[in-house]
């Protein structure tokens, strides 16, 4: 997918001003952060399995290779055939060549983050395939030809309306004006697409290595359509998703869908174990599992290891204030919100998305809800750290961090500094003790609101004058 | 070097460089005694876990004492609900009394022009309000995906409480995995559309449930 992260500003701007991207974003934030509050509780012992779900993945991700390993042996056991890719371009061609090689024309997908990394939709559709996405969320996005604004809700971007008149221009048919026939009129299009595709996509949410499986959870089911009616499933899977076992899953399932929707589990999980067996009555002839890495390694080796642990729930773009008031798009790549701020810059290059990393507020909404217990903010400051270091910051904010760690390091001298501009903003702050003005790169800061002045005396003084008495 | 010795190199050499916080225990020992993480409490007996949560998942109950009484049950929601007598069940319920019950009943897989699938359960999560679904020679998948309705006829003496339960009765029952294991919480649904729930996305608009002595 293209990256659009360096226009940050001016996205996140367009969207600020953008009256129905602000409606969709308002109607949506509660109901994320309620459902996710309410759906915790049944868990007497949340925060004890959240650990053990952190710790587990993270004790995945320090023996990946041999989970791996382990998974591939019983997935070939049971029939998989498994393929490993090390780069975007060479997925999509390896997508694109098994549909070529089993006279593919068309494919019904379900949806995958990684396939939006990778643009491998519209790869497969410059190469002749007919590609269907299924998920409704997915498929209004792909007939509005747009991109998802989140990795769970992909259309809460748009309104009722707008997807009455999309659907009245795609389908041909007279417009619908309430959402149960809006919704039912997308299944009987894509029901025939179901029936007689040859191949059906999915990802995976997880591997699990004992067994050889791959899981997808859906509350459509199309993802159980897609891995059944199809006589070719492929399923494509970044490397860091595979996790030790069945209990394992049992145990991450229990915080997955109630972080995300607030569902205690999700409507459909189908966990696959190789293609179709003699005597099956239906499943696919061929069954392709592609294990992608595109930049997990280099995650892996660095200190932003622990973003690998995502689950992939959304838990923390939800409860995100930036995110809440830009939505997703203004990210300007496939993972938006705290997440995106993280994986974005490490999967595609921290000078491609400079902003990312600072388009927070550093409250840690995200590091309180996630699920696997990543610390997000954490993560984000050393991006911005790695900023500073490699000089992609702008010159002036690294001089200002530089003056000012050269004179937080000189206590006299800071105390002296501080003395005087306490003074000074006592003095500027004027009858009514606000800063309505700042000066440079504060003017910014107070174009929305002021800054209560100080009062003409440092902390440092009062804390000294205390306890002299 | 191949793709695949490639990203497993690069893996180890990243596990490698880790100085903090090294794992240590063995990925064949979790593998072999795959350990139960922390389970909640169920406050409720699994029956009635199962009842309420199947509830909660929008599916809905009926009762009855033995296998030959499900084509009455069958019959008695079709018509409460207004909805067609005609449909396909899974080979497992050919032999009972359909056309006594004034409906006709096909054992063979569903296509998409089929209203009514009727299918059993190889367990029943408590937990969730969950059936479990396996692929199989007579196990239909389409019968519980393609029509609008479906009916699921549920043993109580297979309801289990957790889904570690379902593992552990598949392991010494089964064995090897089917190829598909497939966990079913009430009717299909989808709230892509500003967020408003609506049932009936691709899979079934109604999830009936019959619990049996069987």
């Amino acid at each position: 997918m293209e990256i659009t992260s360096a226009q940050f500003k001016k996205s996140a701007s367009n969207k600020l001003a953008d009256v129905k991207v602000q409606a969709a974003l308002a109607n949506a934030k509660g109901r994320f952060v309620v459902a996710r509050a309410k759906a915790i509780q049944e868990l007497d012992n949340f925060e004890e399995i959240r650990q053990a779900a952190a710790d587990v993945r993270d004790h995945c991700l320090s023996n990946l290779d041999q989970y791996l390993e382990e998974w591939e042996r019983k997935a070939t056991a049971a029939g998989t055939v498994v393929h490993w890719v090390e780069s975007a371009e060479e997925m999509n061609r390896l997508v694109l060549e098994i549909a070529r090689n089993n006279s593919v024309r068309k494919v019904i997908k379900s949806k995958s983050m990684l396939g939006e990394e990778t643009g491998m939709n519209e790869y497969l559709q410059r190469g002749g395939i007919d590609v269907r996405e299924t998920d409704l969320g997915e498929y209004i996005i792909q007939e509005a030809n747009e991109h998802p604004s989140h990795i769970i809700a992909p259309a809460t971007h748009k309104s009722k309306d707008d997807i009455a008149d999309l659907f009245a221009l795609k389908h041909k048919r007279p417009r619908l004006d309430d959402i149960t026939e809006l919704t039912h009129e997308a299944r009987e299009i894509l029901r025939p697409h179901f029936l007689d595709a040859d191949m059906g996509i999915t990802g995976a949410n997880f591997l699990v290595a004992e067994t050889g499986s791959t899981m997808i959870v859906t509350n459509e089911g199309n993802g159980r359509m897609t891995t059944t009616m199809p006589r070719v499933h492929v399923a494509i899977s970044s490397i860091e998703k595979c996790i030790p076992t069945m209990e394992d899953l049992s145990l991450i399932m229990r915080l997955l869908p109630r972080s995300a929707t607030g569902q205690s589990i999700s409507n459909y999980l189908s966990v696959t174990t190789g293609p179709r067996r003699e005597g099956d009555s239906d499943g696919p002839e061929q069954f392709h599992v592609i294990l992608v890495d595109i930049g997990r390694t280099r995650v892996l080796g660095s200190d932003l290891r622990a973003a690998l642990r995502c689950i992939r729930c959304g838990a923390c773009m939800n409860h995100c204030p930036v995110y809440q008031n830009i939505g997703g798009h203004a990210y300007g790549w496939v993972y938006p919100g705290p997440i995106g701020s993280v994986l974005t810059p490490a999967y595609v290059g921290l000078e491609k998305a400079m902003d990312l990393p600072n388009a927070a507020t550093l409250c840690n909404q995200c590091g309180v809800v996630c699920p696997v217990k990543i610390p997000l903010p954490d993560l984000m400051r050393k991006l911005r750290e790695k900023q500073t270091e490699l000089k992609l910051s702008p010159v002036a904010q690294r001089a200002g961090i530089g003056a000012w760690a050269w004179l937080a390091s000189r206590p006299a001298l800071y105390g002296l500094a501080t003395r005087i501009a306490a003074r000074i903003g006592k003095f500027a702050g004027g009858k009514d003790s606000m800063l309505h003005r700042l000066p440079f790169a504060g003017r910014e800061w107070t174009r929305g609101r002021d800054l209560p002045a100080p009062r003409g005396r440092t902390f440092r003084e009062i804390y000294a004058a205390r306890t002299r008495k | 070097m191949s793709a695949r010795d490639n990203i497993l190199s690069r893996i180890r050499a990243a596990n490698a460089a880790q100085v903090a916080g090294k794992d240590t225990q063995s990925s064949a020992a979790r593998l072999a005694e795959h350990p139960r993480g922390p389970l909640p409490t169920m406050a409720k007996d699994p029956l009635q876990q199962f009842t309420d949560c199947s509830i909660a998942a929008a599916s809905t109950m009926d009762e009855v004492g033995g296998r030959q009484d499900v084509p009455g049950a069958v019959a008695r929601y079709l018509t409460d609900n207004a909805l067609p007598m005609q449909g396909v069940c899974w080979p497992e319920f050919a032999d009972l009394d359909w056309s006594g019950a004034g409906l006709e009943m096909q054992a063979r897989s569903a296509n998409g022009d089929d209203k009514v699938g009727v299918t059993g359960s190889y367990c029943a999560l408590a937990e969730t309000g969950t059936l479990v679904l396996l692929s199989g020679e007579e196990q239909h998948a389409t019968t519980s995906l393609l029509p609008e309705t479906h009916i699921a006829v549920v043993s109580r003496q297979r309801i289990v409480a957790c889904m570690e339960d379902v593992w552990d009765l598949l392991r010494t029952e089964v064995g090897t995995l089917p190829r598909q294991v497939n966990f079913v919480s009430g009717p299909s649904r989808t709230a892509d559309i500003e967020m408003t729930l609506v049932y009936g996305a691709h899979g079934p608009f109604r999830v009936h449930i019959i619990l049996t002595d069987e």
